[in-house]
């Protein structure tokens, strides 16, 4: 179990030491846009990572193509139309909002107030019922 | 019974949205393209086994093309390959390679010793055509009209089913057309 346990650990470790992507741009300004936009464009070729953090040859060639497009003074905007009119709209791992992705974006705030609904009604009829009920409690227990 | 039956509902629900849209996605891993009915990216690139030569989109206008995007390194490319051959042989369609992120030398002995099925051969040794092309798993096959767009995107194998089933009613529609 501790040996197990240990290389857990280890693999833990290395997982987050071990940066795949060591590219700095001089501007910080491009670099912390350059990090972003790398976290929420899918690696088409691993698929449930980002290109920021896939080890793949794609995903080099995709950083590279976010990085020269930032040096040429492109918006992040035009960087993610560039890879939704090659890649599709799965590459972005935040769907944009559209027709096509509406329910997804409304569907938790509709559920929550559904909820509150459903919960503010319980909470009533409940307290209805205690105040309709005016005998102690140990009678009802002692009741043969 | 009657408490349960809106939760019930509700589950019903959404266990029928839920199933239609499992069924209505694509095969697992397949994205669809979003190249299809658009124009082919444009390209310009050199020729493998021509150092004086390139070849661009420019000179493929006017006729039916596949655009297989492949290279030594990929496993099923090598699987694909007699495939290829056949398709090549049977002259319904100039197949063009795209030799994608791949050593030059590795790839003219690949094509010497398992056969040459491509008539042209563009090299994409930085891999930014591939990009433009939206391309993320070799082997890719696109088949273009002679009006330069993308008619059919193959993603992985391109089995003798596939063409069959896909490349060559498109090619028989669009020739029986012009």
């Amino acid at each position: 179990m501790r040996r197990v346990l240990l290389a857990l650990l280890l693999a833990l470790g290395c997982a987050t030491l071990h940066a795949v992507d060591t590219t700095e741009l001089s501007d910080p300004k491009l670099q912390a846009r350059y990090i972003a936009l790398t976290h929420e464009l899918r690696c088409m070729q691993c698929q449930n990572e980002t290109i920021a953090d896939s080890p793949v040859g794609l995903a080099a060639d995709m950083r590279r193509a976010v990085r020269e497009m930032l040096l040429a003074g492109k918006s992040d905007d035009d960087v993610r139309n560039f890879m939704v009119a090659r890649y599709g709209e799965f590459i972005l791992f935040r769907p944009r909002f559209s027709a096509r992705t509406a329910w997804l974006w409304l569907a938790p705030g509709v559920l929550l107030i559904i909820g509150a609904i459903v919960a503010v009604r319980v909470l009533r009829q409940r307290s209805a019922l205690v105040g309709q009920d005016n005998e102690p409690l140990e009678e009802d227990i002692s009741r043969p | 019974m009657n408490r349960f039956l809106v939760p019930l509902g509700a589950f019903a629900l959404l266990a029928i949205v839920l199933a239609i849209s499992i069924k209505h996605s694509p095969e697992k891993g397949i994205i669809p393209s979003p190249l299809i009915g658009k124009a082919a990216p444009p390209f310009n690139l050199p020729v493998l086994n021509d150092s004086t030569r390139t070849l661009s989109n420019a000179d493929l206008k006017g006729r039916w093309y596949v655009f297989n995007v492949w290279g030594t390194w990929c496993v099923s490319c090598r699987e694909e390959h007699p495939f290829l051959l056949q398709i090549q042989k049977s002259g319904l369609v100039p197949v063009i390679g795209l030799d994608w992120k791949d050593d030059d030398a590795q790839a003219r002995e690949w094509l010497s010793q398992l056969g040459n099925p491509y008539q042209t051969i563009a090299v994409d040794r930085e891999g930014r055509t591939a990009i433009d092309w939206g391309v993320y798993a070799a082997p890719e096959s696109f088949l273009v009209n002679p009006q330069g767009i993308v008619v059919y995107k193959c993603t992985g194998e391109l089995t003798p089913e596939i063409w069959q089933t896909q490349f060559v009613p498109r090619l028989a529609a669009g020739r029986a057309g012009s």
